[in-house]
């Protein structure tokens, strides 16, 4: 998996899950947990990326389908499924994914930027891509992925 | 706490300047309102004093000059030479408005603020009555001075020769112990004028270890005779409750026997000191006993014990009072579902453990609870400045000063009220010639009362001033593009676009109110808190603004409910009732809306499943229950749901609003199950409502 990552300062650890059919993957230093799938109670008018909340450990946690943020079929919620626990801008939020598949360490030289697609769609939560064993894995952006901190962030 | 005792002591002289503060304010409220008495003047002269004591201690060179000068005019007061009339009272109250910005800028180092001379030369400034300057009048009453540490007893000052001082001084063992040190006292007499200092020692010195520590040395010492006596008494400030000190002036022959030492613990009056020697003994027997160290000589015994708590550390005991309750919802969840007999003993001791974490928690939210008067009192001061600044006679009521409210609550309404009093002032009452137009007396009144209501804490402030200008209001609401220019909007909807984001009909923006910042600033700052403001005004009579917020921020009584296939808790403080739906009891308007006749009354009706967006429509299967809740503003609603599950204590936690605020939801909690409920909010769910008859205007409001 990491055969051809070299271990050199420049690496950057990530953590890569499947969404469907397609990787992606997040800085491994944003991650603070991954959970079990937790029933997410809904809340109402939220947009329709935002699951709902769980409890974690006492304090209240969004929880947002990442599927749907990306414009995909929502992901199944069921046993199988994970909640990333990711700590972005000083807010903690989940990530609901269909399940956590590697631990990459990949050299800072083999990131290529995402193709400029004049897109203010998902494309505009992707940082950056690069192959694995020819595997396409998207490195995503938090801080564009949880939009809305700048409302009521105080 | 901090590793500096220094630090914490300076803290709790800070505090105790707030109070004293508070104390003064009172005082000078008394005196306006003609209901003072030479012990109301006392108060206010003891305030600045001991304030000034202090602030000499710390070195506060700034708070301790304008507080000495401040001081010296209300000493005219206190001798009856001057008249404390409506004039010098405004300027007795501006005095204590700034020693109060001169005790905050010592706290936080920041520049004394400005003015202070100009009101102090005007202070200085009153006349005074005259009065002989020479010998005091005979009927002069000495006054007892109680300082609440340093009880001193001022005596007359009947002699017009200056004759020497002689004051002795005898320390008793608290002196050494809270630090002080008599060879500064020593000092600070000898810089007073030419000193001679005679050091008393006991014959015999009783070597043993149990005398080590006792103070046996006392000493006299003769004084000029020109220093005022009121200069000595301040130096012995600190150390009148720990020894025994007695000021007189010399006999032309200086009697050589000391008189019975006069008890510094502020028991006495003075009276008993000189008249009834049976009395000074006691009070010697008294000082003989000293008080423990460290610790203030017996204060007024009508004044109950308090300790200062960290705040911090009275949250984390509420945020483990919140953990307790959610596990005692755990266990008793567990327990049910275990099987176990209803009436065994592990109920009963469930049941007990539920009451005694009932207990602890109100009574830690007591400790939480602090009545509104200081925030009143703040309230008072912003009106006097804004009135001054504007030209207008307005005077402050206040009502329900002792009602309680959260602390953080308190903390975070400081804001908002003096932006609405600021209104009240600049905006809502009229020029005076408006209101000598209008047949109103020339002196405008502004309102603040607090209360408790449904379980909640409702504040309002009222003024008598012109009441909204609807007309004006729709106009630059017009202007601003915030309604559509053909929009046809009801009385209540108009006073409403006050509280829109870039709203302010300030004609003129003057430096006390219309800073760009408006009313919708206020609304966000108490919906944040969990409350909801409103208006109601009368074109001519006047303006109120009502804010209902909650009692605490931590833990709510809720019934857990079900509907679409969710967990919801309803406060239990706006539900009424609860009603099993029957299909005739169904009455509708038009389309979509559904009133409920219920007992002879129509009230409307919502499916909380709808409401919520959690259905499209009312579940086909009609018999359920409804619940009539209660809303702010007096009316009623009923909100139909599926089941009624239990009735619990709730911890109330924050929702991230990362995604703004969900509108009918107030918060969230943790159910025995581990799940995340919502709680509601009903009067705001209600008003949301889409064809609603409460929802009348559909625009986007603050927060």
């Amino acid at each position: 998996m990491t055969d051809n990552a070299s271990q050199t300062a420049h690496a950057t650890e990530l953590l890569a899950f499947r969404l469907g059919d397609q990787e992606y993957c997040v800085d491994i230093m944003s991650v603070r947990e991954i959970r079990g799938w937790t029933r997410a109670t809904p809340l109402p008018f939220a947009p329709g990326h935002v699951k709902g909340v769980i409890n974690l450990r006492g304090t209240i946690l969004p929880v947002i389908d990442l599927a749907v943020r990306l414009g995909m079929a929502p992901v199944a919620g069921d046993d199988r499924n994970v909640i990333i626990v990711v700590a972005v801008n000083g807010h903690t939020v989940g990530l609901l994914v269909d399940a956590v598949s590697d631990i990459l360490s990949i050299p800072v030289e083999n990131f290529q930027p995402p193709p400029d697609l004049g897109d203010t769609g998902p494309a505009m939560c992707i940082s950056a891509l690069t192959l694995v064993d020819e595997r396409l894995i998207r490195v995503l952006d938090l801080g564009a992925v949880l939009p809305g901190q700048a409302v009521d962030a105080a | 706490m901090t590793d500096d005792p220094m630090i914490a002591i300076r803290a709790s002289f800070f505090e105790e300047c707030e109070e004293l503060v508070e104390s003064l304010h009172d005082a000078l409220q008394l005196m306006e309102q003609g209901s003072g008495d030479a012990e109301t003047v006392n108060v206010v002269f003891r305030a600045v004093h001991s304030i000034k004591g202090g602030a000499g201690a710390f070195g506060l060179n700034d708070l301790v000059d304008f507080a000495h000068r401040f001081e010296t005019v209300l000493d005219d007061l206190r001798s009856g030479r001057l008249v404390p009339d409506a004039e010098a009272i405004r300027l007795f109250f501006q005095g204590a408005d700034l020693l109060h910005d001169h005790v905050r800028a010592a706290r936080s180092g920041a520049c004394p603020p400005d003015g202070a001379d100009a009101v102090l030369r005007a202070l200085e400034g009153l006349p005074l009555a005259r009065a002989p300057r020479g010998p005091a009048p005979v009927d002069f009453t000495p006054m007892l001075i109680d300082l609440g540490f340093a009880g001193l007893a001022e005596e007359p000052k009947g002699l017009d020769g200056p004759a020497p001082w002689i004051i002795d001084f005898t320390p008793r063992s608290g002196l050494y112990t809270s630090g002080n040190e008599p060879l500064l006292i020593l000092r600070n007499l000898a810089a007073l004028g030419e000193a001679r200092v005679t050091c008393s020692v006991p014959g015999e010195l009783p070597l043993s270890v149990d005398a080590a520590e006792l103070p046996l040395l006392s000493w006299r010492i003769e004084l000029a005779g020109e220093v005022p006596e009121m200069d000595l008494r301040e130096a012995f400030d600190f150390v009148a409750d720990v020894s025994d000190l007695s000021i007189r002036r010399s006999p032309l022959a200086a009697e050589p026997q000391p008189s019975a030492p006069l008890a510094g613990t502020g028991a006495g009056s003075p009276a008993d000191e000189t008249g009834h020697p049976a009395a000074s003994a006691a009070a010697v027997q008294a000082a003989s006993n000293p008080p423990a160290a460290g610790t203030r000589a017996d204060p007024a015994d009508h004044v109950p014990a308090t300790v200062r708590v960290d705040l911090e550390r009275v949250d984390r005991l509420v945020n483990l009072v919140g953990e307790l309750v959610i596990s005692h919802a755990m266990l008793a969840q567990s327990v049910s579902e275990a099987g176990i007999a209803e009436h065994g003993m592990v109920m009963g001791g469930l049941e007990a453990f539920q009451m005694l974490t009932r207990d602890i928690q109100d009574s830690v939210m007591m400790i939480r609870a602090q009545p509104v008067k200081p925030l009143f009192q703040r309230m008072a001061r912003t009106l006097r400045e804004t009135s001054l600044a504007v030209g207008k006679t307005v005077r402050l009521l206040t009502e329900g000063e002792t009602t309680e409210i959260d602390k953080t609550v308190i903390e975070r309404l400081s804001d908002p009220l003096t932006h609405m009093v600021r209104n009240a002032v600049d905006h809502g009452i009229e020029a005076p010639a408006a209101r000598a137009a209008a047949g109103k007396p020339a002196q405008g009144t502004v309102s603040l009362s607090a209360s408790h209501r449904a379980g909640r804490v409702v504040i309002e402030i009222a003024d008598d001033g012109a009441g909204i200008d609807r007309d004006r209001v729709l106009r630059t609401a017009v202007d601003r593009g915030l309604v559509p220019p053909d929009a046809q909007l009801g009385e209540a909807e108009i006073d409403n676009l006050l509280f829109l984001p870039g709203f302010s009909t300030a004609s003129s923006v003057s430096s006390y109110s219309g800073r760009g910042v408006g009313l919708d600033v206020v609304k966000s700052a108490i919906t944040g808190l969990g409350g909801r403001i409103s208006i109601f005004a009368e074109p001519g009579r006047g303006t109120r603004f009502s804010i209902s917020l909650p009692l605490t921020l931590a833990v709510l009584d809720g019934m857990v409910v079900r509907v679409a296939g969710q967990t919801l808790v309803v406060p239990l403080s706006a539900i009424m009732e609860t009603v099993m739906l029957a299909p005739g009891t169904i009455r509708r308007i038009g389309r979509s809306t559904e009133l409920l006749h219920i007992r002879g009354q129509l009230v409307p009706l919502f499916d909380l499943g709808v409401q919520l967006g959690f259905r499209e429509g009312p579940g086909s299967d009609r018999d359920r229950i409804v619940i009539l809740i209660a809303l702010d503003d007096g009316g009623r609603a009923a909100l139909v749901v599926d089941a009624i599950l239990d009735q619990r204590q709730v911890v109330i936690k924050g929702l991230s609003r990362q995604y703004g605020r969900t509108p009918g939801v107030a918060a969230a909690t943790i159910l025995g199950d581990g799940q995340v409920a919502l709680i509601l909010d009903p009067s705001d769910l209600v008003r949301r409502a889409p064809g609603g008859d409460r929802a009348p205007l559909q625009l986007p409001l603050a927060g």
